[in-house]
């Protein structure tokens, strides 16, 4: 019989020794399923994992894939230690691709300078919009945030429909349901000739820095932490929490907007019905897998990208269902969550009944 | 040939050992309990008695030694084995369910009871014969905490128990409460049925007790009859050395009021919590204040309030002449206030962050640990440093976990975090509640010293023990209304437990209980 | 008249996979535990039912694997918060995310493909009665099975003693382990029941409502559902009253969009559920009774068991 035992004190080893475990663990879980599947594992496995990363541009793709997850990751991060559960990241994004492009289509044709900036700031004031609709009732009414971001979400990816059925369909387009495409002006420069890295990824580096900094060396960094672990503690310091609910639902929604906004001016260059193939969620398990640390996001974002890449050539190459990158994702979050144990607890075999809580008396 | 052998005590433990990581709660225990004996089991918190309850009603199991359960030797292996031998247990935080009703609570204790109907019936019976008067119908969040109790000890006495432990059993109770309380164990003593007695309060155990056993570290360190002993030997027993009594200053000057709370009314926010209702007092400088009173009775209210957790109007709470009753808590420490909460772990301190951090937690401003809002870490850890020499806390330094201090070391890191930054006013809720003898003494030194030096001290506590010690005047806090205050030393301890239970002493009988009632709660079951 | 019956008929079938779900996460977080995965389950549920109908051409025998599958999506989310005391809220989130991956793989081969729809069973001599016929008596055994379903858990809770323990485990945990009941397996029944729920809930989407499979064809049904118990206040009978609104909701919204009632996107009108359940979740969240001061007290809360 195996018993679990409180540590005294959260193992710091363990706790960045769990997510590369729960990466061998979800290998290995997926060759049974690949075998399970009727595809030869070790072949699959090399399509999904290695061919992809074996050419420059597969690995600008990694990076295009790896840029919308850890900046939404990193945002996230912030409100899931400060135990904000924004999980409506998806609507975030979709919310600031529409505002920051609508930006974009409204200079359609023209040149500036000042186009992408100013794209870029719609984009993020329309994460923040979407997002402040769970901040404001959570943080007035106590509403449930995970159910109102997510309800959103729906309601964004509906909006984004009924804008692309109506109008925000080209003119030039035959019916199609695609906007124009961007002028120059309104896209974002590729970093490298020949692949799809854009100007986002270097953006997206320095707002992970930004956010390290403030996490790890400011009293801000430090409220969000005694605000997650310990609520009554936070109101004994006078930290508000209705403050941090604000302001990590519009660090998420913002980075999600901006994140959002990337994808329409770099690698699609229009706004089109399906923008994020669920980058929005995917996120929440870089965010975990990164322990909540923005730069383990970075770490975690680049792995979980692989996992995109990887799907996607393992449909042409060995011909297996897309989807398949999904039941990896899902796969990775829970043996991270079942390898997390380890972190507070110890596992003792087989002695007979440990007593696992202090005496009662004992406070 | 063998002598007539007298009959074999009811339950008989030799050689009990149990250990926790890096602890031995239990060290060779010996215990043995007869028919009918009100037996005392006597120790401070973490003496092991709490341990060793626990293994007799088969919440843990010994790693060794032998129970004997009338002369033969038994394994209890869970709390239902426990209660199929005839132990029942009544504990000092009740395992009650504050949704449920009366007669729910106990038919949860009870097996296979198929007819809640009769149940309900029985209650009634078995409460109104040993004068625990109780309802079945109501739900227990209505009840007060003696109500409560009732709960649990008539559960025990429904199933005819031939062993009731009673876990620390006075220490939510006023002093009536008590005494009716002990005229309802002598009853069941007289009955047959034996009584473990867990407590630390000597006067209780030499009015009630036949024997007792004192435990300290895990050991039993005597066997003795509290009828003979005097409380200053049990207690020299108990605590093993002596500690200085706290000096308390003679007199002290009446000066002008440093905190003034007035007509406070507050809503709870909690689903079962109570309101305040126009509360009203004031602390001198140099002064402590107290206030005493069963839990539940508003204090986590009063406590939330007074900190500016929960702000409220602004002529409520004036502090040095400060109207800061709209203040959140930082900018009341600002105006010098400092607030040592109940709860150590989540509430004063965090468990899983180290010390330097939870000093950091409410000196970032008075200790100037920040710089345009960026942590001064090396401040941060001095600071820590100076906490833990200047107030003797126990800890490998500024770097240690808090979850790695025992509670009295990490009480008095807290309590030394918020005396170090030099308040004006100062608010303790039960400040040595769960910590050991040398650290509440260390701890009640250190609030004397705090008001010899001006500062208005109020400490809040259910232990009328440690506000008898420390006080100049105290009131009593009763369903949400403060009294008027005393003068500690000139009020009587029945003046002051009639203030507890609300001004008006318990009912005599049984509320009458509606049959018509009964059976409609017993249909909606 | 026919209409308004045909109308109010179609709300209640309508309300069923609602109904289905938010049964099975009530009697979860009655028990103390609040699963969030039951889209994941609802999902899983709602694959297999359709796989496994379609592949032995029995209805029944597709509805009883639906259950089994939301079952076995809520073991993995039991050992992982019951026994290996992972978070709730981050296991409930990754459990959706690898619903809608599992059975969006599980259903790759199947998309397009026709399933015969669940047939209706009539009730003898009541479905002849003139507007309750047709309003009551003319479904399918899954419409039924979930009226039934609430109807019981409502006696069950309230009126059998292990309902009672049920609501007691919930209620205080330290105190239910302290009187020798197994919270551990207590809650992990009560978790697999809401698998076992939600799994209907699901097949009843894919071989019922609209026989085929579609990807994430649940359309945050179930995150519907979590918002559901909170709005019934944990109470079966209102979790009754709350499908049927939302099931109203949804048939009024398609009803207005059919007849093109108004000169909005039709996008527009399928807003309608998700931001009812927002205003819903408000309403409930402020006035007199504050929904969630009912709930039960170590909702979400894990426990280690001593000893």
């Amino acid at each position: 019989m195996v018993r679990l035992e409180p540590r005294a004190e959260i193992s710091p080893v363990m706790r960045w020794l769990t997510p590369p475990l729960a990466v061998i663990l979800t290998i290995i879980a997926g060759a049974i399923l690949f075998l399970a599947m009727g595809y030869d594992p070790a072949r699959s496995l090399r399509a999904f994992f290695i061919a992809p990363l074996s050419s420059a541009y597969g690995l600008a793709e990694l990076g295009v894939k790896a840029t919308p997850l850890i900046l939404i990751a990193t945002g996230l991060a912030v409100g899931f230690r400060a135990g904000v559960w924004n999980i409506g990241a998806e609507g975030q994004l979709t919310l600031g691709a529409l505002a920051g492009g609508y930006v974009g289509l409204l200079f359609w044709g023209q040149a500036g300078w000042f186009i992408l900036p100013l794209m870029m700031i719609a984009g993020v004031l329309g994460g923040m919009a979407w997002a402040a609709i769970p901040a404001f009732l959570k943080a007035k009414f106590d509403v449930n945030e995970i159910l109102v971001s997510l309800m959103l979400t729906y309601v964004g990816l509906l909006l984004l429909s009924a804008l692309i059925y109506g109008p925000l369909r080209s003119p030039e387009g035959f019916g199609f349901p695609e906007s124009r495409m961007f002028s120059p002006s309104a896209q974002l420069p590729n970093l490298i000739a020949g692949t799809r890295l854009h100007l986002g990824a270097v953006i997206t580096g320095v707002i992970v820095l930004i956010v390290w900094f403030l996490m790890s060396r400011t009293l801000f960094g430090f409220q969000v932490t005694v605000i997650g672990q310990a609520p009554a503690a936070a109101r004994f310091a006078g930290f508000s929490r209705s403050r941090m609910i604000w302001i990590s639902l519009m660090m998420g929604g913002g980075l999600s907007g901006l994140a959002g906004l990337f994808e329409v001016t770099g690698p699609i260059g229009q706004i089109v019905p399906t923008i994020s193939p669920g980058y929005g969620f995917t996120a929440i398990i870089v965010a975990f897998l990164g322990r909540l640390h923005p730069l383990g996001c970075v770490l975690a974002g680049l792995l979980v990208a692989l996992s995109y890449l990887g799907g996607e050539n393992a449909q042409i190459t060995v011909g297996m269902p897309q989807a398949v990158t999904g039941v990896f994702q899902g796969m990775l979050l829970f043996f991270l969550l079942a390898a997390d144990v380890l972190v507070r607890y110890r596992l003792r075999v087989g002695k007979p009944a440990p007593a696992l809580i202090p005496t009662r008396g004992g406070r | 040939m063998a002598p007539p052998a007298a009959p074999a005590p009811r339950l008989a433990l030799t050689g009990i050992r149990k250990a926790y990581p890096g602890v031995l709660a239990n060290d060779d225990v010996a215990l043995t309990v007869e028919e009918g004996e009100i037996h005392a089991l006597l120790g401070e918190n973490g003496a092991g008695k709490s341990t060793l309850v626990k293994i007799i009603y088969g919440v843990l199991a010994p790693d060794e030694g032998e129970i004997r359960w009338a002369g033969r030797p038994v394994r209890i292996a869970s709390p239902n084995a426990a209660r199929q031998l005839g132990i029942g247990m009544v504990f000092q935080h009740f395992s009650l369910f504050e949704a449920l009703s009366v007669l729910e609570n106990v038919a949860l204790g009870m097996d296979g009871e198929k007819n809640w109907q009769a149940l309900a019936g029985r209650i009634v019976e078995v409460s109104r014969a040993y004068g625990l008067p109780l309802d079945p119908t109501r739900e227990v969040h209505e009840l007060s905490v003696g109500e409560r109790q009732r709960i649990e000890i008539v559960r025990c006495l429904l199933q005819a128990p031939k062993l009731l432990i009673m876990d620390e059993p006075t220490s939510v109770l006023t002093p009536q409460e008590v005494d009716r309380l002990f005229l309802t164990l002598r009853q069941l003593a007289s009955e047959g049925v034996s009584i473990l007695y867990i407590s630390h309060k000597l006067h209780e155990i030499k009015a009630l007790c036949d024997a007792a056993t004192i435990m300290r570290g895990g050991k039993v360190v005597a066997h003795c009859d509290p009828k003979v002993e005097t409380a200053r030997s049990m207690a020299t027993l108990m605590v093993g050395s002596n500690f200085a009594a706290p000096e308390k200053p003679a007199k002290r000057l009446k000066r002008a009021p440093r905190f003034q709370v007035n007509a406070l009314d507050l809503e709870s926010s909690e689903a079962f919590g109570t309101s305040l209702k126009e509360v009203s007092f004031e602390v001198r400088a140099g002064e402590i204040f107290g206030i005493a009173g069963v839990a539940g009775n508003g204090q986590t209210e009063l406590l939330a309030a007074l900190s500016g957790e929960r702000p409220v109007e602004a002529e409520a709470i004036i502090i040095d002449g400060n109207r800061a009753g709209a203040l959140g808590p930082r900018a009341r420490r600002g105006l010098g206030l400092a607030y040592i909460p109940e709860e150590r772990n989540g509430h004063a301190a965090i468990p899983d962050l180290t010390l330097a951090e939870n000093a950091l937690l409410s000196a970032f401003d008075r200790r100037a640990l920040l710089t345009n809002g960026v942590i001064r870490f090396a401040r941060a850890s001095a600071f820590a440093e100076e906490v833990i020499e200047r107030f003797s806390v126990k800890a490998t330094g500024p770097d240690a976990r808090a979850s790695s201090l025992s509670g009295g070391n990490l009480q008095k890191f807290v309590v030394g975090r918020e005396i170090l930054q030099a308040p004006n006013v100062l608010i303790a809720a039960q400040p040595t509640w769960g910590v050991d003898a040398g650290a509440a003494a260390a701890i009640h030194q250190a609030l004397l010293d705090l008001a010899t030096h001006g500062v208005a001290v109020l400490v809040v506590s259910q232990d009328l023990d440690e506000l008898l010690v420390l006080t100049d005047r105290m009131a009593v806090i009763n369903g949400g209304r403060l009294s008027r205050p005393l003068v500690t030393g000139e009020a009587t301890l029945e003046e002051i437990g009639l203030l507890m239970g609300g001004l008006h002493d318990l009912p005599d009988d049984i509320p009458a209980v509606e049959t018509a009632a009964v059976n409609q709660h017993v249909q909606a079951l | 008249m026919d209409g308004t019956v045909a109308l109010l008929a179609a709300v209640i079938v309508a309300s069923t996979p609602l109904l289905f779900a938010a049964i099975g996460e009530l009697v979860a977080e009655r028990s103390g535990v609040l699963n969030l995965g039951v889209e994941g389950m609802m999902l899983a549920g709602a694959v297999t039912g359709f796989a496994v109908t379609l592949t032995t051409g029995s209805h029944l025998v597709g509805i009883g694997s639906a259950a089994v599958a939301g079952a076995a999506m809520a073991l993995v989310f039991a050992v992982l918060t019951l026994s290996l005391m992972a978070n709730q809220v981050a296991t409930g989130l990754a459990l959706t995310i690898f619903g809608v991956g599992l059975s969006a793989l599980v259903g790759s081969s199947f998309v397009g493909t026709p399933l015969p729809r669940l047939p209706r069973l009539d009730i003898p001599g009541l479905s002849d009665l003139p507007v309750v016929g047709p309003l009551l008596f003319r479904h399918d055994v899954l419409v039924y099975g979930a009226v039934a379903l609430t109807l019981a858990v409502a006696w069950f809770l309230a009126k059998t003693r292990g309902g009672m323990i049920l609501r007691a485990v919930g209620e205080n945990h330290e105190a239910a382990h302290g009187l020798g009941y197994n919270v551990i397996h207590i809650r992990y029944l009560a978790v697999l029941f809401g698998g076992l729920c939600a799994g209907l809930g699901g097949a009843f989407l894919s071989i019922a409502y609209t026989p085929m499979w579609i990807e994430q064809m649940t359309a945050g049904r179930g995150w519907i559902a979590l918002a559901l118990v909170v709005f019934a206040a944990w109470r079966p009978l209102r979790v009754l009253v709350g499908a049927y609104l939302f099931g109203g909701v949804t048939i009024l919204q398609l009803h207005a969009q059919g007849l093109g009632l108004f000169a909005v996107p039709s996008q527009v009108m399928s807003m309608l559920p998700y931001i009812a359940t927002i205003i819903v979740l408000v309403v409930i969240s402020i006035g007199p009774w504050k929904a969630r001061l009912q709930a039960p007290a170590c909702l979400g809360r894990p426990f280690l068991p001593t000893n």
